[in-house]
């Protein structure tokens, strides 16, 4: 099954989805070194989030989450996709600066719909702006 | 050629060229960048800019992220200038930051320097040589600057994060919405303020109204017209705790004369009191300050002149009793009358650095409480040095409580 997005950033990958359905403060909220959450208040508390999909609905916080975005990714720790509802600038920039393939205004709302389940195999193609459920 | 839903925006020839990576890595993520946001703000196309002044510039704030402004080639194509960094280029010894730290933050610093960034680190480029003129666009990130720019000068930006005001200044353009277009930049929140402000009130008023109108741009009727620090300091707080990078005030914006500037004005209308000023001291007011830091954002020579008049009347030739930190720019202390109103301040205790400030230096972290005229302190202290408090005052009063 093949849905419809927006490319925000290029590149493909395949993995398991980790859902969030809160949005996420990049800086605060993620160890930048061990890529895990730290921010109690989130449902996705203590979850690792390297090498998944991480679905959610948008970033929000302080422009510096940019940076933690690209520090995960020096450390090995960074999701291999994101897919957004509506990518805002914060995710945006650091995805594209750290080279995490990102994709965002899915025909399909992939968290209030719940399309996708937590673990499921998805393929994110930021370059050509779809995602793949197989 | 490209299938269409890669982007929204229009690109020229030249533009899509770069976006395709035909001038090399470095401007081809600069353009991914600035298409990306433009995309998600739906901007329809990009717009030249002035000037750009770059944030994410202390080791303190970016870590490992560095190697990502280190990886960069080429020249910036506009005027660019940075914000302060993690110390004192020629003092940091003196701070005590280590030297790990400064080997990191010279690293920083030079990476920016080759890409023709001008390596003066401050909060207040309007103040040295980087002044905008109205109507002009720019690509600004911090906050502080961003308002004063917009309100006070009448140029146009957007609140830019480091790496897009970067990623513009690689490029010289922008994406063109929000505050770049009219038609975004008129009042939507009236604000009356009741009595007569001078000082840090302003820096109490910006800190409630940030908090209140949210991403709201408020007209602020006020009784009399701040001055051009009042004005700093006042954008300083709204930056720090409201998330819109604009505010009117009649006789200091320059179109908020303008006809049917008044057309977004909702009913909706916010009283300020003396007494709610009052409430918010004292609200601050929770223990006993060990420090106390003045220059957030960084100080201007007249401020340095005032200080330095209260020193003399407050402290009669005696030294401070407390560890006493004045923050301002290089620049401004270069010249022969600023340098010896410095040399005199010193005399007191109380030590003058520059490039740097309390919060994104980490040679001020062991401090329980500071005592500061900053509402952009007041929110940031807790934040980013140790869960320490700081307590907001006057001027005047930051230095009796010096003695």
């Amino acid at each position: 099954m093949k849905i419809k997005g927006r490319s925000i950033s290029k590149g493909v990958a395949p993995g398991k989805a980790l859902i969030s359905k809160q949005k996420i403060s990049f800086l605060g909220a993620v160890d930048p070194t061990t890529g895990i959450i730290v921010d109690k208040s989130m449902a996705i508390y203590g979850k690792e989030i390297n090498n998944r999909i991480l679905i959610f609905p948008g970033g929000k916080g302080s422009t510096v989450g940019s940076y933690v975005i690209y520090q995960l990714k020096k450390h090995g720790k960074s999701p291999c996709a994101m897919i957004n509802r509506r990518a805002d600038t914060i995710v945006a920039v650091g995805a594209i600066i750290a080279e995490i393939p990102v994709v965002d205004s899915l025909e399909i709302d992939p968290i209030e719909d719940e399309l996708i389940w937590d673990g499921e195999e998805v393929y994110v193609n930021g370059t050509e702006g779809y995602i793949e459920l197989r | 050629m490209y299938p269409d839903n890669r982007y929204d925006m229009h690109l020229t020839k030249e533009e899509e060229q770069i976006y395709e990576g035909e001038e090399g890595w470095t401007k081809k993520k600069a353009m991914e960048i600035l298409v990306a946001i433009g995309d998600i703000n739906h901007a329809s196309k990009l717009i030249q800019i002035k000037t750009a002044h770059v944030s994410g510039v202390s080791y303190k704030t970016i870590g490992e992220a560095f190697e990502f402004i280190n990886s960069l080639e080429g020249r910036v194509e506009v005027k660019s200038t940075l914000n302060p960094i993690g110390m004192d280029i020629e003092k940091w010894d003196e701070m005590g930051i280590s030297k790990e730290f400064a080997n990191k933050q010279t690293e920083v610093l030079a990476a920016y320097k080759k890409l023709g960034i001008s390596a003066d680190c401050t909060c207040i480029p309007y103040l040295i040589g980087n002044a905008p003129g109205k109507g002009e666009h720019l690509a600004w990130a911090e906050s502080s600057a961003v308002l004063y720019a917009n309100s006070v000068l009448g140029a146009r930006t957007n609140m830019e994060g480091a790496p897009s005001a970067l990623a513009a200044a690689l490029i010289g353009k922008t994406p063109f919405y929000g505050l770049h277009q009219a038609e975004n930049r008129k009042p939507e929140i009236k604000v009356c303020v009741n009595c007569d402000l001078a000082d840090a009130d302003y820096s109490a008023l910006g800190f409630m109204i940030g908090d209140l109108v949210g991403d709201k741009i408020p007209m602020i009727e006020i009784p009399s017209l701040p001055s051009k620090d009042e004005l700093k300091h006042l954008s300083a707080a709204i930056g720090a705790t409201g998330s819109v990078g604009m505010y009117h005030i009649r006789g200091i914006t320059p179109e908020s004369e303008a006809e049917g500037m008044e057309s977004e004005l909702s009913e909706e209308k916010i009283e300020i009191e003396k007494n709610d000023l009052e409430e918010f001291y004292a609200l601050s007011r929770t223990r006993e300050p060990d420090v106390i830091a003045i220059g957030c954002p960084h100080c201007s020579s007249r401020e340095l002149k005032r200080i330095y008049e209260l020193l003399k009347t407050g402290g009669e030739g005696r030294k401070v009793g407390k560890d006493f930190f004045i923050f301002t720019a290089r620049a401004i202390t270069q010249n022969n009358q600023t340098q010896r109103i410095i040399e005199k301040i010193e005399n007191y205790g109380v030590k003058v650095i520059c490039d740097t400030c309390f919060v994104v230096s980490p040679a001020f972290e062991n401090y329980d409480c500071v005592l500061t005229n900053s509402g952009k302190m007041q929110r940031y202290v807790p934040l980013l040095c140790r869960g320490a408090k700081a307590m907001l005052c006057k001027t005047e009063e930051c230095v009796r409580g010096a003695f």
